[in-house]
């Protein structure tokens, strides 16, 4: 049973792996969007890991870590976006 | 054992998926570019590595762990929060990425730029209420 959860562990490093891709890109954009962009990827991957966290060590409430991380990440997207726009809220 | 090769072969689509995300995020010349390789490509890889998750917890399910229908109700739950927000998050992003004034690698016209914006939703009710007294005066 433990050999089989390894994999898992596996595909958190290559996650990470895209999260510093991300972040290299977040630190030399040349304009804001793309910034925001790399931040909006980091969040993505970041609430598939926690899922992925949850099943190698078979604790669900990783996952719902996971769920709440995703609305919150929704809400700052569309609050950087809105001010990014530059219209009244 | 054929549940074991299926969540294999999820989890190698879904890391090959994510990785491709962020070489695109790299190596694209563009806001746009970049948006389509880093939102796309990581919702269809998140749909595959949750997947796998999900098939893990059917499969503790039928070995007779309860808490496996727990992970997959869960699991399934997070999907669902990543479907409804992420294609969102990305045309906000797009569309404030246009309004803001970046322009496409190698772009000379904007077609979208003589198009009126509808600024805020009073504009609007005013003009729809003068347009009505006209055709009810004429």
């Amino acid at each position: 049973m433990i050999e089989f959860f390894n994999i898992y562990f596996i595909v958190l490093i290559a996650l990470l792996l895209c999260i510093i891709m991300s972040i290299i890109r977040v630190i030399f954009g040349p304009t804001i969007p793309d910034r925001v962009v790399g931040i909006d990827t980091i969040n993505t991957i970041v609430i598939v890991g926690m899922v992925i966290f949850g099943a190698a060590y078979e604790e669900v409430i990783y996952i719902d870590v996971a769920i709440v991380y995703a609305l919150l990440s929704f809400v700052s997207t569309l609050f950087i976006a809105k001010y990014l726009e530059g219209g009244e809220f | 054992m054929i549940f074991d090769i299926i969540i294999y072969i999820f989890l190698g689509i879904g890391v090959f998926f994510n990785i491709l995300a962020g070489v695109g995020l790299l190596r694209f010349p563009d806001v746009y570019t970049r948006l389509h390789a880093g939102t796309k490509c990581t919702t269809f890889g998140s749909i595959f590595l949750i997947g796998s998750v999900i098939l893990l917890g059917l499969k503790m399910w039928w070995d007779g762990n309860i808490n496996g229908s727990v992970l997959s109700i869960h699991s399934i739950f997070a999907l669902i929060a990543i479907l409804l927000t992420n294609p969102v998050g990305a045309h906000a992003i797009a569309r404030a990425a246009h309004r803001s004034g970046v322009m496409p690698a190698r772009a000379v016209v904007d077609d979208l730029k003589n198009k009126p914006v509808k600024k805020s939703t009073k504009k609007k009710t005013t003009t729809k209420i003068s347009k009505n007294e006209e055709v009810g005066g004429q």
